[in-house]
């Protein structure tokens, strides 16, 4: 098994918005398992992918979805020719070998699923697959983290209390208008006026949440409609493609945002 | 026109009323030079002719006035097909309706340009006097229509707001609702009613408000992060003062509609109005009005309102290109200080020149206060103030101005008139300690409907009602009044609970049944959660024998959940009073333990559920009490409303059944229920057609359909099945013995939703 496939060589950019590196690192080095919570796109998953290549940690991503089981991130038996063989899965992987797991979007899998982590990121930091009758003790560097979009959740999707309390947390938002328009400039490679431009839009669309809106319009989308401009697109046009008809089908919206949009490229 | 033709014209003129003759010269003079000779012989023919109808000297005046005009606008005709017309209305029992027909002619040909249209005209009016002419025992035309006069005087200001089928329109409508109501009919085509106005809001060209609201609503949010609600006023009729947006703390007050402006499209104009007076709310300060004078005023508004603008277009640098475009042009030296005052033609320029960089550019005056406010601008840019425009505007006022005529009462309006500016009440205040500032600028384009003592509820919303006769829509036909349900003694439903303990606990039986059943296995999964070992065995044995496995080898899990909002609509008209003679019960307290069982089921399933309680007297006041909302859980606070359940008035069902859905559509759910709970028919005092609210409710539960809600009528009616059929299709029980309505009620929800 070569763990060392899972590491970050290139450093993603990342523009810490406070404290949050010296926070996480101190977490680290306690090897305390960390939630990081904030609306969507707004740099949970790059600030993960960040603190892992600054540690020079490998780290396996999971991606979490209703359907997800626990068999799926511990492992499980596969049939092959001569028989059925083990396999482990991503979380076993990590706490054998080391690596930090991230569970991103944690609240879109099963509550009874994510009662397998709770051995992990207490004092115990042990995994037992029964099926396999194996008790794995956690590498030293193994650390747990998971994210979740406080924004969309109901009822239905929310985390136990006793899976929360677990975690210390991360509370994220999107950025300022200047480091988010620092950002685009850095990521999406339009200059500063222009990375301005957006980043009012953003603002703007921020303000119709909850009138029509689940969700503002994410740095993520932005740094897309930048990329296409940095393309040739016209402002207007990479707007209405990146940041307008992905977030709503709703036409009056759809209007009103057009309309904000070219009033603000004038 | 020589004196020899003028001879021959008068011999040819035979009128011999004094007065007729006294101004035939300058009648004639006119028209000659209007007209073609030939013209002018049917001008003459048609007034002879006139002359003799015997209506008296007033319609061939007034004839003799407004032909010149018309005929050389239509041309050859003309003359004598107004004269025949005039002369069979003077026939007719509506003879009093000539003289307001001849003398609107004039404005409705200003608007029109082809004969035929004129004809039609004619047509629409003819059209108007056939359906409401009186026809006794045959005998046709006794009786004159009554709205007649009013129609004809109020033409000019129909046909500049509507076009002729718009008017056609507008008249038929009239004609066929108010057919036996002559005091109504009157006042609708006097325009006095509310109707009149909304007819004519829906038939006039351009975009109404209603189409764009959300989108303003939005627009208003979204760029400016203002919450203060809209106030449409209505601008279809000329008043003394015509209407102007304006904001104040409270509200937007913004046009009804607004037509198509120098190209720019009524949206548009409604964004540029929008986005002036957001940029007043977001920069502008208050000044005391009794600091300046009225002139002064004037400009320091005209610089307040640039400054304003200066920085929206900084932050949205597209209001520009719209600004500009709908920012009137004066033209240079068009008004004439000498005669007249040009106080609004000299802000309006200096007011274009700040926006528009390339507008006069060697004009002197106009450069040095453009230097001075970009000055400010670039200095203090969004720190600016309103004072400092004040000081431009008294400068500026001060340096053009003109003693000897800006004080005439000759005030040049061309061109001056900025139409998506405010009346800028929001940067004045007054220092009069007794005048509330309400009654120095009172709310002057508010309904003058009829008000209805509403304390503690919601505004009023009004909706439309279908007409099945017409097959349209009457616009707003009925207010819906919302408010909260008195409170009782929440007491009450409990011991009402407790005497239906029996049923309590067998509904409680068939609730566990239907409760989501947490987990459901699904089967023959290629991935799931786990291996299915019955099928994954078949498989290897399969495998091992050298056929192809089935790869389905896996079982997982889903949750089994409800997820439906229900909206139960009571009706709680007068008839609820009735008793049943077998159990001494009224039906209103049958109903409400009806909904207190089904309520407290409904709690038990954890199903989103409202209740609300609805009665309606006549169109103008249905009430609707809102008893339970979504978010609110089966409390004391509702079983107290409950528990206060009166029964009066009548059953307008449609109306309350909009107004619900309305609320039912903010639901998210992914199936939406409607269910209404009455004692008979939708009718109501003044529908004297027993289908037209049938048709209407039927109509409603159409509307609900195509929103994703289905609607559901319960009735306790023993004659339901006469028309319940034709109004909810198959979607009705009806429930034949009354007192076992607690009983039906939650288990016929239970299988609806089951």
């Amino acid at each position: 098994m070569d763990i060392s496939q899972y590491k970050i060589d290139n450093e993603p950019f990342y523009d810490a918005q406070s404290n949050e590196i010296e926070l996480y690192e101190a977490a680290y080095d306690a090897r305390l398992p960390v939630m990081v919570k904030g609306p969507t796109g707004c740099g949970k998953s790059r600030f993960v992918e960040h603190m892992a290549w600054k540690l020079g940690k490998p780290i396996i991503t999971v991606s979490c979805n209703e359907d997800i089981t626990a068999s799926d991130l511990v492992g499980r038996y596969l049939l092959d020719a001569n028989g059925t063989r083990w396999v482990d899965g991503p979380l076993t992987m990590a706490a054998r070998y080391g690596a930090i797991c991230y569970l991103d979007e944690i609240v879109e899998a099963r509550q009874d699923t994510m009662v397998v982590i709770h051995a992990l990121t207490d004092h115990r930091r042990e995994l037992s697959l029964d099926k396999k009758g194996e008790l794995i003790k956690a590498h030293p560097d193994f650390q747990l983290v998971i994210s979740y979009n406080p924004g969309y959740q109901s009822l239905m999707k929310d985390l136990k209390q006793s899976t929360k309390q677990r975690f210390c947390a991360l509370d994220f938002d999107y950025a300022d208008a200047e480091t988010e328009a620092h950002i685009l400039q850095k990521e999406g490679g339009v200059d500063e006026a222009t990375a301005k431009k957006l980043v009012q839009i953003g603002e703007t669309a921020r303000n119709l949440k909850g009138h029509g809106l689940d969700e503002g319009i994410s740095t993520r989308l932005m740094v897309y409609a930048a990329t296409l401009i940095n393309k040739g697109i016209s402002p207007v046009e990479a707007c209405k493609m990146a940041l307008v008809r992905p977030i709503t089908d709703d036409a009056d919206i759809r209007e009103t945002l057009d309309n904000a949009i070219s009033m603000i490229f004038g | 026109m020589n004196e020899e033709l003028f001879a021959e014209y008068q011999e040819k003129f035979t009128c011999k009323f004094p007065k007729a003759v006294e101004l035939f010269p300058e009648l004639l003079g006119y028209a000659v030079s209007k007209l073609s000779p030939e013209g002018v012989e049917a001008y003459l023919d048609g007034a002879n002719f006139l002359c003799k109808i015997g209506q008296g000297v007033e319609p061939v005046l007034v004839y003799m006035e407004v032909m010149p005009d018309i005929a050389s606008h239509f041309g050859k005709g003309t003359n004598k097909m107004i004269a025949d017309y005039s002369y069979l209305m003077a026939r007719s029992p509506n003879k009093k309706a000539l003289i307001p027909f001849l003398s609107t002619l004039g404005h409705v040909c200003r608007r029109i340009d082809r004969i035929e249209d004129l004809e039609f005209y004619l047509q629409i009016i003819d059209e108007y006097v056939e359906k409401t002419q009186t026809v006794i025992h045959g005998h046709h035309s006794l009786y004159e229509s009554p709205g007649m006069v009013a129609l004809l005087e109020s033409m000019p200001q129909l046909i500049s707001k509507l076009c002729l089928n718009g008017i056609r329109n507008f008249i038929d409508y009239g004609a066929r609702n108010y057919l036996n109501a002559p005091d109504e009919q009157i006042a609708y085509f006097k325009l006095e009613s509310h109707d009149a106005k909304s007819i004519i809001t829906r038939e006039r060209k351009g975009t109404t408000f209603k189409d764009v609201e959300r989108h303003m609503d939005m627009l208003k949010e979204c760029m400016w992060d203002c919450d203060l609600p809209f106030q449409t006023f209505a601008t279809a009729f000329d008043q003394l003062r015509k209407p102007v947006p304006y904001l104040d703390d409270e509200l937007i007050a913004i046009p009804d509609v607004y037509d198509e402006e120098n190209g720019v499209s009524g949206i548009d104009r409604y964004r540029a109005t929008l986005a002036h007076m957001m940029a007043h709310k977001t920069w502008s300060s208050q000044l005391m009005a009794d600091n300046f004078a009225p002139h002064m005023q004037l400009f320091i508004s005209m610089f307040e309102d640039c400054r304003v603008e200066h920085l929206a277009i900084q932050r949205y640098p597209g209001l520009k290109k719209l600004f500009l475009s709908l920012h009137p042009y004066p033209e240079k030296g068009a008004c004439d200080d000498k005669k007249m005052s040009c106080l609004r033609y000299r802000a309006t320029r200096m007011s274009r020149a700040l926006l528009d960089e390339n507008f006069d550019p060697e004009n002197p005056l106009l450069e040095e206060f453009r230097e001075r406010f970009h000055k400010v601008m670039a200095e203090k840019g969004e720190g600016s103030t309103t004072q400092d425009m004040a000081e431009l505007g008294i400068d500026f006022y001060v340096k053009t101005r003109k003693q000897s005529s800006d004080s005439l009462p000759g005030v040049f309006f061309d061109d001056t008139e900025v139409s998506y500016r405010d009346d800028n009440r929001y940067i004045w205040f007054y220092y009069e300690e007794y005048d509330e500032s309400d009654e120095i600028m009172p709310n002057e384009y508010e309904n003058e409907e009829k008000i209805v003592e509403n304390e503690g509820g919601l505004p009023p919303r009004h909706y439309d009602e279908w007409d099945y006769i017409s097959e349209g829509y009457r616009p707003d036909w009925t207010t819906v009044y919302e408010r909260l349900h008195p409170s009782g003694d929440a007491g009450k439903i409990d011991r009402l609970m407790a005497k239906h303990d029996v049923l309590a606990k067998r509904l409680k039986k068939m609730i566990e049944m239907l409760k989501p059943q947490n987990k459901k296995r699904i089967r023959f999964q290629e991935e799931g959660e786990e291996l299915d070992l019955d099928i994954a065995l078949r498989s290897v044995i399969d495998f091992k024998s050298g056929q192809a496995p089935d790869p389905r080898i896996n079982y997982s899990h889903t949750t089994d959940s409800r997820n439906i909002a229900v909206m139960l609509l009571v009706d709680t008209s007068q008839s609820l009073n009735e008793r049943n003679e077998q159990t001494g019960q009224t039906l209103l307290e049958l109903s409400e333990e009806a909904l207190a069982i089904t309520a407290w089921t409904v709690e038990q399933l954890g199903d989103k559920f409202a209740i609300a309680g609805f009665c309606s007297d006549t169109r103008h006041e249905v009430r609707y009490q809102h008893i339970k909302g979504y978010s609110e859980g089966y409390t004391d606070e509702v079983k107290a409303r409950i528990a206060a359940m009166e029964a009066s008035y009548s059953t307008r069902m449609g109306a309350a059944m909009r107004h619900a859905a309305h609320y039912l559509e903010g639901q998210q759910a992914e199936k939406k229920l409607m269910l209404v709970l009455t004692d008979g028919e939708p009718a109501d005092i003044d529908a004297k057609d027993p289908q037209t609210l049938i048709q209407d409710t039927h109509k409603a539960v159409e509307e609900l359909q195509s929103k994703g809600i289905y609607s559901y009528c319960i009735t306790v009616d023993p004659k339901a099945d006469e028309y319940v059929a034709d109004v909810f299709g198959n979607q009705y029980t009806v429930i034949d013995h009354v007192d076992k309505l607690p009983e039906q009620l939650p288990q016929v929800f239970m299988k609806l939703t089951h």
